[in-house]
């Protein structure tokens, strides 16, 4: 299997070919965020600006302003973490059209551990007025999202990890276009919602294979797709949110904001429980010990379907 | 020369008359700036294709004023400083008004937007200048020396970056707060071309812009060395005007000597 990011790079290169405008910026991590194959296509559309977070974004807006469609990549930790106010001021104030990336999700970085790991920037990204939170899961979302990016006008935060996922889900039911805002039911189910995003819906998936519970790829976090998210609530019961980032302020806040409001629910959030992450030899090992892999979720959905 | 001082002179009533009317605002950083925005919009050094950012989000009440008195913006309203859904909002905020090209107020942002307005320029190899008004406070701010590396490195010839080197912020004096100086050192050995004029001098503040075209490979900073609160005797190097609410009879006595 390829890992996300390589799918993220291919559909940048596209957009490059596609669309002159589209530009590729980073502080120092080309290769990490597979920007190499744009960069040597399109080099004088390729900056590379240092370690430098903050100017990074600062001078996508400035490209933005001239007409260009920049997309700024760095690890997760350091985009939003390093560069929240300018992103808060330079990007959503304006309502600039600067599409940052933030590689390397969740555990997905596992050797480096804590200060490499994002727990947080889902929860950083939705606090901001105007910014859109895209998160893909396989090849062909990772692909679109990015393609969908690039289509809108303003702002928006794509989650690109570095684990393996499938090219695509050649099961799946319905045939939804993406959407801003959209979300995709991967399995259909009366006893329990699933809500997950990104490369841990593998984990979902294997662990939810013998149960009568319905999955949704919630992609888009902001705008969340509450009228999915609402319906099947009402159909099931009862909900589940797995994500690899923080139980505080990811998918789980938004959709516990979301029922808690519209329409109560029992809701469990299962996700990186409020602490830092760590070195490991590989991303399943910090999964197993935070309560992530395929068992402890199966555990998970079996503890709320007995209920 | 005589109309620009003519025309500061109205600025600085106007700054005054706005900041009073609004009940808060920044009249030190404006009253020291005045004369360099008056100098580039009205000394005939700005193309049509120039840019401006006021990176020093702060000192808007100078930048509002003068630009108005410039082009005659419709609907503009200098008594509305601050008002609740004023386009002239406290600091420069793009959303209430098309004329900001970016949104300011958090300082060291609009420098590193301006180094990418520039790059932008430059890449559909078109005439536009790039302005930036910044404050020496600001210079403490990483994100400057981040953008002037990048700057430099991408020989940005077109953008043009101008310090009101006042020597105060906040806390009082810049030098007993951080070694800035050697400031003008510090921008050349970052690789750009340093000119050190009197900022309230208009022969040397049009003379340094002029010279800002024959730039051929590094961006240039002019460091403008200032008075804060300038042109208000009871105002000038005081603390308390960086940011205050104004007495009726701080503005009748400032009235009063601008006459």
């Amino acid at each position: 299997m390829r890992q996300q990011r390589d799918y993220f790079g291919e559909a940048l290169l596209e957009l490059g070919k596609s669309n002159p405008k589209v530009l590729a910026l980073t502080a120092d991590l080309e290769s990490s965020l597979k920007l190499t194959a744009f960069r040597k296509e399109f080099p004088d559309r390729f900056f590379n600006v240092g370690v430098a977070e903050q100017n990074l974004v600062g001078v996508a807006v400035g490209l933005s302003l001239e007409g260009f469609i920049p997309f700024c990549a760095s690890f997760a930790v350091f985009l939003p973490g390093r560069c929240f106010d300018q992103i808060r001021v330079s990007v959503c104030q304006n309502k600039a059209n600067v599409k940052l990336v933030g590689g390397h999700l969740g555990f997905s970085n596992a050797g480096d551990g804590a200060s490499a790991q994002s727990v947080e920037d889902i929860a950083l990204m939705r606090s901001l007025p105007e910014m859109v939170v895209l998160c893909p899961f396989d090849g062909e979302e990772t692909v679109c999202l990015t393609r969908l990016a690039a289509e809108l006008e303003g702002p928006v935060y794509l989650r690109i990890s570095k684990s393996e996922v499938l090219p695509n889900l050649k099961f799946q039911i319905s045939n939804l276009k993406f959407r801003i805002g959209g979300s995709r039911i991967l399995k259909e189910g009366k006893d329990l919602t699933i809500l997950a995003h990104g490369p841990i819906l593998q984990e979902v998936l294997e662990a939810a294979y013998n149960f009568d519970v319905e999955i949704i790829d919630t992609y888009s976090i902001k705008p969340l797709d509450e009228q999915a998210i609402l319906k099947s609530a009402a159909k099931t019961g009862k909900v589940l949110v797995v994500e690899e980032h923080s139980i505080f302020g990811g998918l789980g806040s938004a959709v516990a904001e979301l029922l808690s409001q519209q329409y109560p629910t029992p809701l469990k959030i299962l996700g990186i429980p409020d602490v830092f992450g760590e070195s490991a030899r590989n991303w399943q090992q910090l999964l197993e010990k935070y309560g992530l892999n395929r068992e402890n979720i199966e555990r998970a959905i079996r503890k709320l379907i007995d209920k | 020369m005589n109309n620009l001082s003519q025309v500061s002179r109205k600025v600085r009533k106007e700054v005054i008359e706005m900041i009073y009317q609004a009940g808060s605002g920044h009249p030190g950083g404006s009253l020291s700036s005045t004369d360099i925005l008056v100098g580039l919009y009205f000394g005939g050094v700005m193309g049509e294709e120039d840019k401006f950012v006021l990176s020093a989000g702060h000192i808007c009440p100078a930048w509002y004023s003068t630009i108005n008195l410039k082009f005659k913006i419709e609907n503009l309203k200098l008594a509305s400083l601050r008002e609740v859904g004023s386009s002239l909002q406290g600091h420069p905020y793009k959303k209430f008004a098309s004329f900001v090209e970016t949104s300011t107020g958090s300082l060291g942002q609009g420098v590193s937007v301006g180094v990418g307005l520039a790059l932008g320029k430059k890449m559909k190899k078109e005439k536009g200048r790039i302005w930036v008004l910044s404050s020496d406070g600001e210079q403490e701010e990483g994100q400057i020396w981040e953008a002037a590396m990048f700057a430099s490195k991408q020989k940005l010839n077109n953008l043009c970056l101008i310090i009101d080197r006042n020597r105060m912020q906040i806390g009082g004096e810049t030098e007993k707060i951080t070694a800035l100086e050697p400031l003008a050192q510090k921008y050349f050995s970052f690789g750009w071309k340093v000119l050190e004029i009197d900022g309230h001098n208009f022969d040397q503040i049009i003379t340094a812009f002029k010279r800002a075209k024959e730039n051929q490979e590094k961006p240039l900073a002019i460091i403008a060395k200032t008075i804060r609160g300038k042109g208000i005797s009871f105002m000038e190097k005081q603390e308390r005007y960086h940011a205050c609410t104004l007495t009726e009879e701080e503005y009748e006595k400032a009235m009063e000597e601008l006459k």
